[in-house]
């Protein structure tokens, strides 16, 4: 069944801008960044591809043998059917951007919220990208690897607002 | 004589006319039950527009999953839903498990089966108790938590602890049950469907519950799916899936249960969904229960994957070796350098993990799939059009819980 997506999707896009591959039965598709919504628009209008199951971030940087620094994937699900794919891509400083898939589904509204919070990648159409988890004024991306585990003291210098200036 | 006509006003006018309100509801609102805040905009008493405002209890707990070994960080999973905690070990252990790629023993994953389906009980106990007790039927909320405290006993029992119990391990559990554990979860089965029974009669029928519940948050079958919702959500709203059923894991091919679904979408339907859910984890508790095979619970125990029994490493300097070559940060299993993704159907939905190892004995990346986070985005979209009491009913129905909201 993914086989006949995946050969569908190579006869439409180009088979030389995806590269499959798997692992313990999670079918990856591997797109350059160009091209990442026209797929995910594919999987969905064409191949029922109608959940987005999650949205996640990872940082590559001390990754042994990484080229690229950041990776983003795209997991979804066919519901009727049952079956998953996964929609990666990688992308470099200082091109963090990528178009927002909010006009496919509605529930990537958080998911991308929350990546750009944690890892500054801006999702490009996406009708409110600000910070979810962390505070509007923090400055830094707190899943990056370069930030450190116990953070930079933010959290002692937080701004004291008193309740008359309120 | 007739009264003075009013021009009744129309909500473009209203809006016009600035008569909207913001209300600040939470973070701190007994009605919450956990840290979360919502903007609201009332027209009177009708909710116009719903901002929810997260992160009050973000602690970085996927960050703390990229320093701490596969076994350490269960502690911190555990904390994710604090409702259900073993339910999230056993999420995160069955993706460490799929990225080593280790077969579980028979009697492990019965053990395992039976924990997960307590927690469904438990974690649904709780939702349907307090949004009960936040619609002013106090009763429900007794009777459940009652029967809470008896599940609290059996982790108790099993693990040592009975909140953050930590029980599951890489390849296995912590220690294996006891013939007194099995008759203490019988026991619990023996009095659970008559609390069960004396809640439903309880509410069911019950006219306030109805009146608030029924029509209230209506989310469509499409809607449901677009917005990404799994479990008893997107169940209530006729999505027929179930990770039990459509991606079998654990013992749950060998029993025979149904998965329950509704067609309403709204308030009422999400509570009989997880009422009805509770008795099919019953039947397969019986199941399970009667079914436990023998042998070892923890998995190629002699292979070097899993951790030795307490008992062998306090005994021997084999065990103690073992155990030492296992938790030392430079030595234990080695991993593959991939990534993987694996979900359990946990209480409150889809609970998976995403993990990408480096070749070394923890987590490079550990995103946790969150169903709160998931569930509560739909909140804006359920909300406008009713009244501010409804708020309360509709959070109730969603189930967040604010810990593994903001991890």
């Amino acid at each position: 069944m993914i086989s006949e997506v995946l050969a569908q999707l190579g006869q439409d896009l180009g088979a030389d801008a995806q590269r499959v591959s798997e692992f313990r039965g999670n079918t990856r598709v591997h797109v350059p960044p160009a091209k990442v919504f026209a797929v995910l628009q594919s999987l969905k209008e064409k191949h029922g591809f109608d959940m987005l199951v999650d949205l996640t971030a990872v940082d590559y940087l001390y990754y042994p043998d990484a080229t690229d620094r950041f990776g983003v994937v795209y997991s979804v699900l066919n519901v009727t059917t049952g079956d998953r794919l996964f929609v990666r891509t990688l992308l470099n400083e200082p091109n963090l951007k990528l178009p927002s898939v909010f006009s496919l589904w509605k529930g990537a509204d958080w998911m991308e919220r929350e990546v750009y919070d944690m890892y500054g990648i801006r999702f490009e159409g996406h009708p409110n990208l600000l910070r979810i988890l962390m505070p509007q004024e923090f400055a830094a991306y707190p899943l990056r690897k370069d930030y450190p585990l116990r953070g930079r003291g933010e959290r002692h210098n937080f701004p004291v607002i008193t309740r008359a200036e309120s | 004589m007739p009264l003075t006509e009013v021009e009744p006003f129309t909500a473009t006018e209203s809006e016009q006319r600035e008569y909207h309100w913001t209300l600040n509801f939470g973070p701190q609102h007994p009605a919450t039950h956990t840290t979360l805040r919502l903007l609201l905009t009332l027209d009177g008493e009708k909710v116009i527009k719903a901002v929810p405002d997260i992160g009050y209890l973000h602690s970085g707990f996927e960050k703390l999953g990229e320093d701490l070994d596969f076994n350490q960080y269960v502690t911190i999973v555990d904390r994710m839903n604090y409702i259900s905690p073993v339910a999230n070990e056993i999420a995160w252990h069955h993706s460490v498990e799929k990225l080593l790629d280790i077969e579980l023993t028979p009697r492990g994953k019965y053990v395992r089966t039976i924990f997960a389906e307590l927690m469904r009980i438990q974690d649904h106990l709780l939702n349907v108790g307090t949004c009960a007790l936040d619609l002013g039927a106090f009763t429900a909320f007794l009777y459940f938590f009652t029967q809470r405290e008896r599940i609290y006993d059996i982790c108790e029992l099993a693990s040592g602890q009975r909140f953050h119990s930590s029980f599951s391990r890489v390849g296995g559990v912590m220690a294996d049950v006891s013939l007194e554990w099995v008759n203490k979860v019988r026991a619990f089965l023996k009095g659970f469907p008559r609390a069960h029974a004396d809640v439903s009669r309880l509410l069911n029928r019950n006219r306030i519950f109805i009146e608030r519940t029924k029509g209230v948050g209506v989310l469509t079958r499409e809607a449901a799916i677009d917005l990404s919702c799994t479990g008893p959500m997107a169940r209530a709203s006729g999505v027929v899936r179930d990770l039990r059923k459509d991606e079998p894991y654990l013992a749950y091919p060998d029993f025979d249960f149904k998965v329950i679904c509704a067609q309403a979408g709204d308030c009422y339907a999400r509570y009989r969904v997880r009422m009805l859910e509770m008795q099919e984890s019953i039947k397969i508790l019986e199941q399970a229960l009667e079914n436990i095979p023998g042998g070892p619970v923890n998995a190629e125990v002699a292979g070097k994957v899993s951790l030795p029994e307490k008992m062998e490493v306090y005994g021997s300097i084999e065990g103690l070796i073992h155990h030492f070559e296992m938790v030392m940060p430079n030595r234990g299993v080695p991993t593959p350098t991939e990534e993987v993704y694996a979900a359990t159907e946990s209480p409150n939905g889809e609970l998976g993990f995403y993990i990408v190892s480096d070749g070394s004995n923890r987590a490079y990346r550990a995103r946790t799939r969150p169903p709160s986070f998931i569930h509560f985005a739909v909140f804006p979209y359920l909300i406008p059009g009713h009244t501010l009491s409804d708020v309360v009913a509709i959070l109730g129905s969603l189930n967040i819980i604010a810990a593994e909201l903001d991890r």
